[in-house]
């Protein structure tokens, strides 16, 4: 069985009789068992999925209409809900959340006959950028498993990357989608703020982060965001896309398209294999006939920090809702006056989730607001300023999607200033809300590099005309895996 | 000079749902913990939707009270730690970025007195808490959400109030403007809850909190004033602070805890986008308020020569008005009025009674032409509304019924 086609070529399989849904969703689950003994990244795999594909065959076969994913394996971040199945955004805190309800983007691709296989790995809450912060132990490299993959949707990452599923649902909220996505050599997608339905996606950090799918091709990602993009009642922060289809025009090419190369993500500390791939990136791209100059964002410099101070605000608020009272694990509640209570009712959080949370309670108190968080606040309106100034003159930002390559699992677990450098790349489309794509482009010592498109709001469909042009130019290895 | 403030809490329980999911507004028929979801239960994942017809109503409000109308409407977080709060914040409204709450200054005159009214926010009810036990050490807390995001309209005056029968005049005058505008039923337990602010001469601002009724609002500003008249009348300091009405005890108490001192750590709701209200939504929303009470009393006084005393009855309660405005009034307006101000309001005058009564406007179109015509005496009228409000039969059928048909002594 070939578990390595992509969506669209799974899709063409079935609907011609090539394939059987249950054939393809067997041998996956059976490449799960075999390998993600080595690669952890399911945290949960579902035990109905190869029942669940057979009656996608049969609906096939009785002549029914079939939604759009023909019975596609698929894996799901696990601070998404899914009804009925266990949501610990790999936390000890929700160690036993069973949620009640289906997230918009799971309804949507239940409707379109999806089969997910399982619930996957992330840093706890989605606060990190190496899966290492999960309290059910880290994921691993499928090129490397020394390394890391990337994160926080370290595990959706590793599941495509490692063929243990066509494709997944992983959060971006300052680069989890796209960091992890160029640390596995797969594409990972950060839509323009609104364009995907956070209804189901467990908050980390609400104003600035978005469900983006990572897929093995830029076409894929162009599919399912036919499918998961729109306006939906139950998030007001939806906008609407008017029922654009992605994957319409995505080969007419780029020339003459004007490109900015930002100055400040190729600087300093950036290692020397990711700089050459980003130039080479630059040379690939005008070969199509665009034009690629070099820019500089001024606040990029403060973003990173403006980035945590903001993040660890809303962290702080959104997760002060797991008190145990209405859900979470057994605690004895007697006895307390509820100040108490509170204080020991959530000690199952992780270092990193803690850490954030002291923060968010510090950096918007009276006495330290205007010093921390709406000198943030400040920073982010700036950057969006600078960014839609940039637009106006360029169709498209570049840059490499992480300066460094993958490093090594507990390298940098110890030093959290470090880690959140790594950032400094992705949080600008968090902050301003564009959106955003990592392309697989290169391998440097057997370790992926990633290039990073941005385009202005709402370009989310031009963007990926950009993305499948530089994505044509590459032919890489296979996962060693 | 004493100077009283008020922050009047005031459900709109006229409306269908809660304020950010499809649960019901008017909680109080369900058994505890029945009338919840996924979002007023605040669980992982879940967004608050906005309840739409909530901003227009509050909107009515804050055009009923005169207030400003900020074309621009933004909701906040409140973080604080409460078991009643399932979040662990509340979403409200907070001028920080300017006026961004559905009301500005605003004003109404009781009396011959102005209130000014600071500004008028939406928010989010949390649920209730129910102690239960008899010692302090046996006691448990009973949690209760049906009521958590119930839409709830805050409305802060000035401390423009110098005396509780200000207060009071004022609640009066706010109910029955409440009620008019349709928006929510004042006499519902809980519907309406204030605190207050209360200072006399040369003390401090001391803050009562959690009175639960209007009538008890009013008792605890006359407890409050009379406590600290007797403090600096002993050249005892009064010092700020936070006090609870005891609504058992009928006092007020000094509350131990430091809620004033909380850091609230108020920032953007980023789930619900700044809500833009048009110009032309505010003119919608002006074209579509019920008349309010003094237009309604001033037409009836000019349109129908109807007394100044038996207009002011009958515009400040929509109960009669609706009935007076329905009826046949190009006739005997004056009949109308009469019979509803003098007879109709001893038999109707608790809510269970209205709710039973049978009466239809047409039979006060009907007992007035009877009256006017001869047909029956005034005292037979009266009568016969006793036997209409039981039994809502027409008018005819009792007369006939009951052998009320006698020529009036007048004839």
């Amino acid at each position: 069985m070939n578990l390595k086609l992509s969506a669209l070529e799974f899709v063409n399989e079935v609907k011609n009789g090539n394939l059987s849904a249950e054939d393809f969703v067997s041998a996956t689950i059976e490449r799960i068992k075999k390998i993600d003994g080595t690669l952890h990244a399911f945290l949960n795999v579902n035990k109905k999925a190869v029942e669940q594909a057979q009656l996608v065959d049969k609906k096939i076969k009785s002549g029914k209409k079939v939604g759009s994913c023909f019975g596609m394996p698929l894996s799901v971040k696990d601070n998404i809900c899914i009804k009925h199945s266990k949501t610990t955004c790999a936390s000890k805190m929700l160690e036993n959340f069973i949620a009640p309800y289906d997230a918009t983007v799971i309804s949507k691709l239940k409707e379109q006959d999806a089969v997910f296989v399982g619930k996957v790995n992330l840093d706890e809450f989605a606060m990190g950028l190496t899966t290492e912060f999960s309290a059910y132990g880290p994921s691993k490299n499928p090129w490397n498993p020394d390394y890391v993959p990337g994160g926080s949707s370290g595990g959706s990452a590793v599941s495509v990357s490692a063929f243990e599923c066509v494709a997944s649902l992983g959060s971006d909220t300052g680069g989890s989608v796209r960091n992890p996505a160029s640390f596995c050599s797969v594409v990972g997608f950060k839509p323009t703020y609104g364009l995907i339905s956070r209804y189901g996606l467990i908050s980390y950090a609400n104003s600035i982060e978005q469900i983006g799918p990572i897929t093995r091709t830029v076409k894929d990602t162009a599919f399912f965001l036919n499918i998961l993009s729109g306006l939906d009642p139950n998030d007001n922060t939806t906008i609407n896309s008017g029922n654009q289809d992605f994957l319409d025009g995505i080969e007419l090419g780029i020339e003459g398209k004007k490109i900015g190369i930002i100055q400040e993500m190729i600087g300093e500390g950036i290692d020397p294999a990711v700089l050459s791939a980003t130039n080479e990136a630059v040379s690939k791209l005008e070969g199509f006939g665009a034009k690629c100059e070099t820019i500089s964002i001024d606040m990029v410099k403060y973003s990173v920090a403006s980035y945590y101070t903001i993040t660890a605000t809303e962290a702080g608020s959104n997760l002060a809702r797991y008190d145990n009272l209405r859900y979470g694990y057994d605690f004895p509640v007697e006895g307390f006056e509820f100040n108490s209570y509170i204080s020991k009712a959530r000690t199952k959080f992780g270092p990193e989730v803690i850490r954030r949370m002291i923060l968010g309670g510090f950096v918007p108190s009276s006495g330290h607001a205007g010093k921390y968080f709406l000198k943030a606040l400040k920073v982010k309106s700036k950057l969006t300023k600078e960014v839609l100034e940039a637009f106006k003159k360029y169709d498209y930002l570049v840059a490499p999607t992480v300066p460094i390559l993958p490093f090594k699992i507990g390298e940098k677990i110890d030093d959290p200033v470090a880690l959140f450098l790594v950032d400094i790349n992705t949080v600008l489309a968090n902050l301003t809300g564009v959106p955003s794509i990592s392309v697989p482009f290169s391998i440097s010592n057997g370790l992926p590099i990633g290039i990073q498109l941005l385009a202005k709001p709402n370009d989310d469909k031009s963007l990926l005309k950009a993305a499948y042009s530089l994505e044509s130019t590459v032919k890489l290895p296979d996962v060693p895996i | 000079m004493t100077k009283i403030g008020l922050e009047i809490h005031c459900q709109l329980t006229k409306l269908e749902s809660k304020l950010f999911c499809p649960c019901k507004a008017n909680y109080r028929e369900y058994a505890p913990n029945t009338n919840i979801c996924p979002i007023c239960m605040g669980l992982p994942g879940t967004l608050p939707r906005l309840n739409q017809k909530a901003i227009e109503k509050a909107t009515m409000i804050a055009m009923a009270l005169n207030c400003s109308t900020p074309e621009k409407i933004a909701f906040f977080r409140k973080n604080y730690f409460y078991p009643d709060l399932p979040k662990n914040f509340q979403i409200t409204q907070l001028n920080i970025y300017g006026d961004t709450s559905i009301g500005g200054s605003g004003m109404i005159i009781v009396g011959d007195k102005k209130i000014r009214i600071t500004r008028i926010q939406l928010e989010e009810d949390p649920g209730r808490l129910i102690y239960e036990g008899s010692s302090s050490k046996n006691q448990i807390t009973l949690v209760d959400y049906n009521r958590a995001g119930t839409p709830l309209v805050e409305i802060v005056t000035e401390p423009d109030f110098e005396n509780p029968k200000q207060v009071r005049e004022f609640l009066n005058i706010l109910s029955d403007l409440l009620e008019n505008l349709d928006v929510s039923d004042p006499s519902l337990e809980g519907a309406m809850r204030a605190d207050a602010n209360v200072s006399i001469e040369g003390g401090n601002k001391i803050e009562i909190k959690n009175i639960g009724s209007f009538h008890d609002l009013e008792k605890a500003v006359h407890f409050e004033i009379t406590r600290q008249e007797s403090l600096h009348a002993r050249d005892i300091l009064i010092a700020q602070e936070t006090r609870h009405w005891d609504d058992k005890r009928k006092i007020t108490i000094s509350s131990r805890s430091k809620e004033e001192e909380l850091d609230y750590r108020y920032f953007l709701e980023g789930d619900i986008p700044w809500i833009i209200i048009e110009k032309e939504i505010h003119e919608k929303l002006k074209s579509e308020m019920p008349e309010s009470i003094s237009s309604k009393k001033e037409r009836y006084v000019t349109k129908y020569g109807i007394p100044d005393q038996v207009a002011d009855v009958l515009s400040s309660d929509k109960f009669y008005s609706d009935l007076f405005d329905k009826s046949d009034t190009e006739k005997n307006a004056k009949e109308i009025a009469n019979i509803i101000t003098t007879d109709l309001m001893g038999l109707v005058d608790t809510k269970e009674k209205r709710q039973q009564s049978k009466l239809e406007s047409s039979h006060l179109t009907d007992l007035a032409d009877a009256i006017q015509s001869g047909k029956i005496t005034r005292t037979s009228a009266k009568n016969a509304l006793y036997e209409i409000v039981k039994s809502g039969k027409k008018l005819e059928q009792i007369i006939s019924e009951f052998d009320l048909g006698h020529v009036s002594d007048e004839n």
